[in-house]
C-alpha cells in the first residue's frame, strides 16, 4: 500500500519516462508490415527513433507527418493524407499506426474526424489499416502510449460480434508495454506447452527479437499479422499482462465478449503460479507439461539459493508502473525491501497495491535523492541510471526502455518460471558481487596503529 | 512566430560567407536553404536538436529544455561529447510541462522557477534555456523570463529560441551560434592574452576527437582560447572575441559566427579540417599564417613545417603497417558534406578502391574535388534507397560500408563490414593519429573472421546427402501422451542416384519449416 506523491517542482533533473507516442510507437512495431506515424513534427520523430535504435540496435522504420509552423497553425489533416500515401508508395505497409504528439495535441485538431473522412474518400488506401491514438508527450509515459495504441488496435480492428464462435485453442494474449521480445517468447511459450496457441498483440517478439532476414524493408518484417487481429474476437480467452492492459481486454470482452483476466505481475512464484493455474484451466490439463513442472521447482530452488541475497536488502526502483509493480513484488516476496520508487505516470491503479510506503511520480533526480534517503544498495532503473550508479557507488541492473549501454536488451526474459529464475540469479549476483571487507571502523574499533606498518627500506648500493 | 524569431531566421539565411548562398537569387535566398519536408518520407532532426547539438558540449552550463517530455526525454544524453571538466552538460534538465501548464499558460512560470531550482541545486556559470514547439505555440516568451530571471538571479540566463518546427537541424546551429553572438560572446574578458590564442568553432570533441589535435596545438605553442563548443567552459564562449584567428572546422554549420566574429571583433576566420592527413597539415599551416599575419612571431611557420614533416612521416609509417591488410579493399563511402575526401585520399594511397562516395550534401566545388581525387565522376551518386543499398551491398559491391548511423543495419543486415564514420561515433578519428585508428577500425571490421561464418550457408541450404535412420521413438510425449511406435524412422528418403539431382532441394514429406518455433512438443 503505496501513496503516490508528486513532488512540487518546476525543474526536472534526469527524466526517467520515455514519452507516450514513443510508447506508442513501440506498440506498433508489434505489427506485421507496419509503420508507425508520429502526427508532428519532424525532430520529435528522429529523437523517438534514436532512442529506439539505441535500445534495440536494429532500423526502425517510423515516420512523421512532418508538420511545420504553418500546418500546426492550419491544421495537418493534408500532412496526415499525404504522409500516408507516401508511405504506400515507398513501402506499401499493410498498417499504418498514428500516434499524435503534444504539437499537434495543444493546438488541438479532430484528427479520429479527419482520419475518417479521408479513408472514405481515398478508397485507394483501403488494402492499408489505418489506427489512429491520441497521445500527447505531456500526458502519461511510454507505457500509456502502448496501452492506448493497443486499445486503438482492438477498436478498429476486432469486430464487434453477436455470437461467439470459439476456438477453444486459441487465447490472445495482450502483451503490456514492460514485456521484451524475450518475455513474450518465453510466455507464448509457456501457453504453447498447455496446447494453447496464443495470439499475441502486440508482437514485437517477431519484429524487434533482432533477427537477420534475407530481404531490406522499410516496414516492420515480424510481428502479429494484421488479418490475424480480428481473430482475437474468437479467442477462448484474453490474458492481459499488465495492468495498463485492461482497458484493451474489456474493449475486447464488449466488442466480442471474450473474457478476460489481467496479470498484473508474471515475474515471481506465486504470479507465475497464477498465470499457470489459469492456463490449466483453459486447457483442461490438469497435470501440467513436465517442462513447466520442472522449471517451477528450478525458481523454488533458485529462490531457495538467492534469498541470502535478496533478503533485507535495500532498493531503489525507477520505472513505469507496470514493471515497477512486477519487479518490486518479486523482490519482496524475496525479503528485499524497496526504499525509493519512482515511478513516471499517475494513470495507473496499481499504487495502491505497490510493495512500499510512497511512490513518487518523478525523475531519476527524485530517484537518486530516495536512494540516499533510504540508504539503497542497489539501483534498478533504464541505462539513464548510470549518472546515479556513478554518483552514488551502487551497483545499477537495468531494467525497462531505453538499455542502450548494453547489447541484448531484447532478450533479457524476466517473466514466467524461467525469466524468475533468471531474475533472482541476476539480482543475487550483483549482490554478492559488491565485496565489503570488514574494517576495524566498522565496528567503532581503533584502527590498527600505522607505526606497525613495515616501511621498505629505499635499497643502499 | 514571434518578429524577433522571425527576423533572426530570416538573417540566418542570408549569409554572404557561404558560397551556395551568395549564388541564389534574392527571392530563393529569402526562402532560405530548407526544403519543405514531405510527409511520410522525412528524417532528420529539428531546429531545437541542432541548437541543442551544437551548445550541449559547453561542459559546465546548465542546458535547460523549455518543453514536454518529448524533446529532452527521448533525447537527453545521447551524444558522445567528452569533457575533461564538469559532467553537468550531460545532466537532462527540463520543465517537463504538463497539460495544466500548458492549458493555464503557466508555461512562463514554470520556467522561471525552474531557472531558480537549477541555479540553486547547481550553481552553474549560466544557464541555457532552449525554446521548444510548444511553449513557442502557446506564446511563452523565453527572451523575457531569462531577462527576468538573469537579473534576479545574477547568473547568466542566455534564451536559445529554436524551437523546432521552425526548420531543420542545420538551422538550429545557426541560430543557436546567434544566440552565442547575441547574449555571450565578448560578455568576459580573459586574464592574459597571447599571440597564439585561437577559437575553434563547429567542433564537438565527440568522443575526444578534439584531444587527437591538441597535442600538435600544445607543440606549437598555440592555445584554444574560445571554443564553441567542444570541451569548452561557458567563459571560453564568452573568450572568443580575444582570439587572433577561428578556425571553422569541416562545416558550415556555424559560419555566422565566424564571420561574424570577424565583422565584430576583428578575429579573420578560415574553414579546416582536421579529418585526413593532408587537411590536418593544411589547416596547421593556415593557422599558422594567419597567426603570424596577426603579430605572432614569424618563426612560428617554421616550427608548424617542421612538425608537419615529423608527424606525417610518422604517420606515414605507421600506416603502412596496414596496407597489406587493406589493400585491394573496395570501400563505400556513405556520408554527408565534404570533410572525407581527405580521408579518400589516404585510403586510395593506401590500395584500397574507392568504389562510390556520396554526394547528398556536397556543394559544386566538392563534388569538383572528388572528381579530381576519384578520377571521374562514375562514382559519385546522391541518395541511395535502404533497399538499393542493402542490394548493391549484400551482391558484395563492396568489402565495407563507411557511413552514419542510419545505415548502420543496412550494411550489417547485409552481412556486410560497417566502419562507422558518423557523428556519433564511438571512436576519434581526428589529426595524424586519428588516420591510424581509423585504418585500425577498418582493417578489424573487414578482417574479422566473423564474416565468413555468417557467410556461409545455414546447415539446411545444403541438400542433405548423408541418411540417417532413427532408433525407434522409447517412452510417451508429455504433452500428448503418445507412446513411441517402436519402430524405426528413416527421416530422409534414400539419396537420388546420380549427382545431378541434387541440384533441387530433396522434398522430406512431412516436415515443413514453420516461421514460428515451436519447441516444447
Ligand atoms: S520538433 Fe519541437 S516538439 Fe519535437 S523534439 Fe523538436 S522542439 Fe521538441
Amino acid at each position: 500500500m503505496a501513496k503516490l506523491t508528486h513532488p512540487k517542482r518546476a525543474l526536472s533533473t534526469m527524466p526517467l519516462k520515455s514519452s507516450a507516442p514513443l510508447g506508442a510507437a513501440l506498440a506498433y512495431l508489434g505489427i506485421d508490415r507496419a509503420i508507425p506515424l508520429f502526427h508532428g513534427s519532424q525532430g520529435c520523430t528522429a529523437f523517438a527513433m534514436v532512442h529506439l535504435v539505441r535500445h534495440f540496435k536494429e532500423a526502425v522504420p517510423l515516420q512523421t507527418t512532418a508538420m511545420n509552423e504553418v500546418s500546426t497553425i492550419l491544421g495537418g489533416a493534408d500532412q496526415i493524407e499525404e504522409a500516408i500515401e507516401n508511405l504506400r508508395k515507398k513501402s506499401a505497409p499493410e498498417f499504418i499506426g498514428i500516434a499524435s504528439t503534444a504539437l499537434t495535441e495543444t493546438r488541438g485538431e479532430d484528427v479520429p474526424g479527419d482520419l475518417r473522412l479521408i479513408l472514405q474518400r481515398r478508397e485507394d488506401f483501403a488494402d492499408t489499416k489505418v489506427v489512429y491514438a491520441s497521445t500527447p508527450d505531456f500526458d502519461g509515459a511510454l507505457q500509456d502510449g502502448w496501452a492506448k495504441a493497443v486499445e486503438a488496435i482492438v477498436s478498429d480492428l476486432v469486430p464487434r460480434v453477436t455470437e461467439r464462435d470459439v476456438d477453444l485453442r486459441q487465447v490472445t494474449l495482450l502483451a503490456g508495454a514492460h514485456l521484451t521480445p524475450g518475455d513474450i517468447d518465453e510466455l507464448t511459450r509457456l501457453i504453447r506447452s498447455f496446447g494453447l496457441e496464443p495470439l499475441v498483440l502486440p508482437d514485437i517478439s517477431g519484429s524487434l527479437d533482432g533477427h537477420v532476414s534475407d530481404d531490406w524493408s522499410g516496414a516492420t518484417q515480424g510481428g502479429t499479422p494484421v488479418a490475424r487481429i480480428p481473430e482475437a474476437a474468437r479467442s477462448a480467452f484474453t490474458l492481459a499482462i499488465g495492468e495498463s492492459m485492461r482497458k484493451a481486454a474489456q474493449i475486447i470482452e464488449d466488442r466480442a465478449m471474450v473474457p478476460y483476466r489481467v496479470f498484473q505481475s508474471v515475474t515471481g512464484l506465486k504470479p507465475v503460479d497464477a498465470l499457470v493455474r489459469t492456463l490449466m484451466a483453459l486447457s483442461g490439463v490438469a497435470d501440467p507439461p513436465p517442462s513447466v513442472k520442472r522449471d517451477r521447482a528450478r525458481l523454488v530452488d533458485a529462490a531457495l539459493d538467492a534469498h541470502f541475497h535478496t533478503g533485507g536488502v535495500r532498493v531503489a526502483l525507477g520505472a513505469d508502473p507496470d514493471l515497477l509493480f512486477s519487479l518490486s513484488t518479486a523482490l519482496t516476496s524475496m525479503g528485499a525491501e524497496i526504499v525509493a520508487a519512482v515511478t513516471t505516470s499517475q494513470h495507473s491503479p496499481l499504487f495502491d497495491r505497490m510493495p512500499c510506503d510512497e511512490v513518487v511520480l518523478g525523475d531519476l533526480g527524485d530517484l537518486r535523492r530516495g536512494a540516499e534517503a533510504g540508504a539503497a544498495q542497489i539501483l534498478l532503473t533504464h541505462s539513464h541510471g548510470r549518472h546515479l550508479s556513478e554518483a552514488l557507488h551502487l551497483p545499477l541492473m537495468r531494467v525497462g526502455f531505453p538499455i542502450f549501454d548494453r547489447i541484448g536488451a531484447q532478450d533479457v526474459c524476466r517473466v514466467g518460471y524461467r525469466g524468475s529464475r533468471a531474475f533472482l540469479y541476476e539480482f543475487a549476483n550483483i549482490m554478492q558481487a559488491q565485496h565489503h571487507r570488514a574494517t576495524p571502523e566498522d565496528f567503532g574499533a581503533a584502527p590498527i596503529p600505522e607505526e606497525f606498518d613495515h616501511v621498505p627500506h629505499i635499497a643502499r648500493h | 512566430m514571434a518578429d524577433a524569431l522571425k527576423d533572426k531566421i530570416a538573417d540566418v539565411f542570408d549569409e554572404p560567407a557561404c558560397g551556395t548562398n551568395v549564388s541564389k537569387s534574392e527571392q530563393q535566398r529569402k526562402k532560405g536553404c530548407a526544403k519543405p519536408l514531405t510527409p511520410g518520407a522525412a528524417a532528420g532532426g529539428c531546429a531545437f536538436d541542432g541548437a541543442k547539438i551544437v551548445l550541449q558540449p559547453i561542459v559546465d552550463v546548465a542546458h535547460l529544455v523549455h518543453a514536454p517530455l518529448a524533446c529532452e526525454g527521448n533525447g537527453w544524453d545521447n551524444r558522445g561529447a567528452a569533457s575533461s571538466g564538469s559532467e553537468r552538460y550531460r545532466t537532462g534538465f527540463t520543465t517537463d510541462m504538463s497539460e495544466l501548464d500548458i492549458v493555464m499558460g503557466h508555461g512562463e512560470r514554470k520556467l522561471f522557477r525552474a531557472i531558480r531550482e537549477v541555479i540553486e541545486a547547481e550553481a552553474p556559470p549560466a544557464v541555457f534555456v532552449y525554446a521548444t514547439c510548444v511553449p513557442a505555440l502557446i506564446g511563452d516568451d523565453i527572451d523575457a523570463v531569462c531577462r527576468a530571471a538573469t537579473e534576479k538571479f545574477g547568473t547568466p540566463c542566455i534564451p536559445v529560441n529554436a524551437p523546432g518546427f521552425v526548420g531543420s537541424k542545420n538551422l538550429g546551429n545557426k541560430l543557436a551560434g546567434e544566440a552565442m553572438l547575441d547574449h555571450v560572446i565578448g560578455t568576459l574578458e580573459p586574464e592574459t592574452l597571447t599571440p597564439y590564442d585561437i577559437n575553434i568553432v563547429g567542433d564537438y570533441n565527440l568522443s575526444g576527437e578534439l584531444w587527437q589535435v591538441k597535442p600538435l596545438l600544445d607543440k606549437l605553442g598555440i592555445r584554444i582560447l574560445g571554443s564553441l563548443a567542444a570541451d569548452a567552459r561557458y567563459k571560453q564562449v564568452a573568450y572568443m572575441h580575444r582570439a587572433k584567428v577561428t578556425m571553422m572546422v569541416c562545416s558550415k554549420a556555424l559560419i555566422n559566427v565566424a564571420r561574424k566574429l570577424e565583422e565584430r571583433h576583428g578575429v579573420p576566420w578560415f574553414e579546416g579540417s582536421f579529418y585526413g592527413i593532408s587537411d590536418t597539415s593544411a589547416s596547421l599551416r593556415e593557422m599558422c599564417r594567419i597567426l603570424v599575419e596577426q603579430g605572432a612571431d614569424a618563426e612560428l611557420l617554421d616550427r608548424c613545417e617542421a612538425l608537419i614533416a615529423d608527424e606525417e612521416a610518422a604517420v606515414w609509417a605507421r600506416l603502412e603497417g596496414f596496407r597489406a591488410r587493406v589493400e585491394g579493399r573496395r570501400v563505400l563511402l556513405y556520408t554527408g558534406g565534404h570533410k572525407s575526401w581527405s580521408v579518400v585520399a589516404a585510403l586510395q594511397e593506401l590500395g584500397m578502391e574507392v568504389i562510390g562516395t556520396s554526394v547528398r550534401k556536397a556543394t559544386e566545388e566538392d563534388k569538383a574535388r572528388v572528381t579530381e581525387i576519384m578520377g571521374d565522376d562514375k562514382h559519385m551518386f546522391d541518395n541511395m534507397a535502404p533497399k538499393d543499398m542493402y542490394r548493391l551491398l549484400k551482391d558484395a559491391g563492396a568489402d565495407v560500408l563507411m557511413s552514419g548511423g542510419r545505415s548502420q543495419f543496412v550494411a550489417l543486415k547485409a552481412r556486410m563490414p560497417w566502419v562507422d564514420v558518423n557523428q556519433e561515433k564511438h571512436e576519434p578519428y581526428a589529426g595524424y593519429m586519428g588516420m591510424v585508428d581509423l585504418l585500425r577500425a577498418i582493417d578489424r571490421a573487414v578482417n574479422n573472421p566473423m564474416w565468413e561464418e555468417l557467410r556461409a550457408p545455414a546447415p539446411w541450404e545444403t541438400p542433405l546427402t548423408e541418411t540417417r535412420t532413427l532408433p525407434p521413438l522409447s517412452g510417451e510425449c508429455p504433452v500428448t501422451g503418445i507412446a513411441g511406435t517402436g519402430r524405426a524412422v528413416s527421416l530422409v528418403p534414400p539419396l537420388p542416384p546420380s549427382g545431378a539431382a541434387l541440384a533441387a532441394p530433396v522434398e522430406v514429406a512431412g516436415f515443413t519449416s514453420s516461421t514460428t518455433d515451436f519447441e516444447d512438443c
